[in-house]
């Protein structure tokens, strides 16, 4: 029980009064974020992040990965009174969530949405506390092929578990990568792919790249539907606080389902938005009252909410445990990190135990922190959303920049970052997944350096990858995922074919 | 909102299809001159292991191949020809945020952030908005000091202050 005491010391690192001040600001900066269109869990922190690089390591991340945490409270709120989900995970909520509203049930749904929440990122955090340690000192052995084959573990299984085409997912992956070899090689010193151009010697900063493609793609295509904001009342009472709360506990099975389906995802670099989506598409399944999923079935709530914030918490298991982080948001934290001088991977819990542990005990408190503030104010935040978008969309324009600006200290930055608004508008509407290629352009040139390692090491041969079990299991796995499109296709033609 | 007046022309722009194939040719060419660069590095095994462009040849090879893989596809598949990319009033609406975003970072490179974010803000708001002319004014100034107050004075992260020309250098701030 190593982990319960380590777990209480980082208590004692995360109760101080200013990093409770730091939790709440966080949680509420990030509701805000959720709530406003153009602004989300990613390109929020990467914002954010230069203001926290005077700040002690341990507060700035326990007050980004608060914001976070409040970016997934926040999109239910505008998915279920308005029927926008603010972000890309809360989608599968409005499905139960908005018509629940309309029916005047907008508390309920609200109270079920933000306790499911609650109960999925609890029940990721208890694995992380429990799990985290044991694979990162696991990972302590790994030598570069481990690690190489881990990255290809990554890679390829956001090939296998996406929806859309997977040539489409692999160029977008590898236009990360592409673009991550920018710049002075780091084995080498030879500059790379930069054409003579003296902007292109830095390379490209993938903070960059995830405010323009999620931030200013997001308000082009908002702006494309000419928003029209028409909400439910907001109002939370603490009589049906009280009285939802009591009707859940029946959903016990769909909340355990979720959870599962959601640390999956969040583990391997699924993410939220898929989980959130199976969650659903199981719980219509599998429940009595699956059909009349869709016309505001209180399970139809639950089931996405708790996915998505299991997957969004378990994102973070394999970023603190190996350095890899399993999704966008999670890959900007990790940005963080390197930033305040920290260096990712096994060692972390080694070297950082006060961070680590500091960070993982503000989890719990943190999700408590966002449960109680956005119980009680729900209509201050449903408020913002009646701001028009002909206000909002400069100012959020302003602040990315701003954000673009403060990364690097270069107006060629904030070029960048409309160039990649307008890379992310046309990939959204082409269905080019984003969180791929962001992950490329963070982890390309560890993943090189990892397989260049190996290569050295193996004088050039790909054997290496299967040279043990470990190795040899992983990289299969991340073969088995990559191909596993082409698998389903041809188990669903035979399917077709025997019915 | 005023936004949505001006949105009656439901004709398309351009079809998803049409789209498709510009963009997978585009990671095509974009493929090929990375290519290009790596071999000029050296995309082979050099005394030392592998050269610098080994790992962004190969990349490249990767995007371009299943480029061309997602453009024989949209070529083959003629149903999304139907389906609209984008109409042209909503193109309009897209254009008349990025226009302005574009004349905004050049003026946060040559004037500074501040003057520029204040114009952008209220220029945007009384033209797209349609709001009084106070009103846009009083936003747009909020935002900026609100900005220099964070920035300059709390956090003291320095934001461009304009290389042509710096509008504060007139009440005294450098």
């Amino acid at each position: 029980m190593e982990e319960i005491s380590a777990l209480f010391q980082g208590f004692a690192v995360a109760l101080t009064p200013f990093n409770l001040l730091l939790m709440f600001v966080g949680v509420t900066l990030g509701v805000i974020i959720g709530v406003l269109p153009g602004l989300g869990g990613a390109n929020g922190i990467a914002i954010l992040l230069p203001l926290t690089f005077t700040m002690p390591p341990t507060s700035a991340i326990i007050m980004l990965s608060c914001i976070y945490w409040g970016a997934l409270f926040g999109g239910a709120i505008t998915s279920i009174l308005f029927n926008i989900p603010g972000e890309p995970w809360s989608v599968a909520t409005t499905f139960d969530g908005y018509p629940m509203a309309r029916e005047g049930k907008a508390g309920q749904a609200l109270t079920a949405a933000f306790t499911s929440s609650f109960v999925g990122a609890f029940f990721a955090i208890v694995m992380i506390t429990f799990l985290a340690p044991l694979i990162a000192k696991f990972a302590l052995e790994f030598g570069p092929p481990e690690f190489f084959s881990v990255y290809l573990l990554t890679f390829c299984s956001f090939v296998g578990m996406s929806k859309g085409s997977p040539f489409k997912t692999i160029a977008s992956m590898m236009l990360g990568f592409a673009l991550a070899t920018v710049g002075m090689d780091t084995v080498t010193g030879q500059l790379r792919l930069t054409y003579g151009s003296q902007e292109l010697m830095r390379g490209f900063d993938f903070l960059i790249a995830v405010i323009g493609l999620f931030g200013i793609g997001e308000i082009l295509d908002s702006m494309e539907e000419g928003l029209q904001f028409k909400g439910a009342a907001a109002k939370i009472r603490r009589q049906v606080v009280l009285e939802t709360w009591a009707t859940l506990p029946k959903y016990w099975a769909t909340s355990l389902r979720s959870c599962l389906i959601g640390c999956w995802m969040g583990i391997t670099p699924g993410g939220a938005t898929p989980a959130s989506f199976m969650a659903y598409g199981v719980a219509k399944r599998v429940s009595k009252n699956g059909d009349k999923f869709g016309k505001g079935e209180i399970e139809g709530v639950i089931a996405p909410e708790t996915a998505a914030h299991a997957a969004g918490t378990a994102a973070l298991l394999p970023m603190l445990s190996l350095g890899i982080p399993g999704s966008p948001t999670a890959a900007v934290l990790l940005g963080g990190l390197l930033i305040w001088g920290l260096q990712p991977g096994p060692l972390l819990f080694v070297e950082q135990s006060d961070f680590v542990w500091g960070l993982i005990a503000s989890m719990y408190l943190g999700n408590i922190a966002g449960l109680i503030v956005v119980l009680t104010c729900v209509p201050v935040f449903a408020s913002i959303l009646r701001i028009p978008f002909s206000i909002i969309a400069p100012v959020i324009l302003v602040v990315c920049a701003v954000g673009a600006y403060t990364v690097g200290n270069a107006s060629f930055d904030v070029w960048l970052m409309l160039i990649f608004g307008v890379v992310g508008y046309v990939f959204k509407k082409l269905d080019y997944p984003m969180a791929p290629m962001v992950l490329a352009l963070v982890l390309g040139d560890r993943a090189e350096d990892s397989f260049r390692q190996s290569m050295l090491m193996s004088g050039g041969g790909l054997d290496i990858f299967f040279s043990n079990y470990l190795v040899g299991g992983i990289s299969g796995l991340a073969l088995l995922l990559l191909v596993w499109p082409l698998i389903s296709k041809v188990i669903g033609k035979k399917k077709v074919a025997a019915a | 909102m005023s936004e949505n007046s001006n949105n009656n022309s439901h004709e398309s722009l351009v079809s998803v299809r049409t789209m498709d194939m510009i963009t997978a040719a585009l990671f095509i060419v974009l493929g090929a001159i990375f290519m290009y660069g790596s071999i000029k590095l050296g995309n082979g095994w050099g005394s030392d292991g592998p050269e610098a462009g080994y790992f962004p040849f190969y990349i490249s090879l990767i995007m371009s191949a299943a480029s061309a893989v997602t453009l024989y596809k949209a070529y083959a598949d003629k149903s999304e020809e139907e389906e609209s990319f984008v109409d042209k009033g909503p193109f309009k609406q897209v254009l008349s945020v990025l226009l302005p975003a574009a004349v905004f970072v050049l003026g946060m490179q040559l004037i500074g952030i501040y003057v520029s974010a204040f114009i952008y803000i209220a220029v945007f708001m009384r033209w797209l908005g349609k709001y009084a002319l106070w009103k846009s004014i009083v936003v747009g100034l909020g935002v900026s000091v609100a900005l220099f107050m964070v920035f300059e004075i709390w956090f003291q992260v320095p934001l461009p202050h304009g290389a042509l020309f710096n509008p504060l250098a007139i009440v005294g701030v450098q």
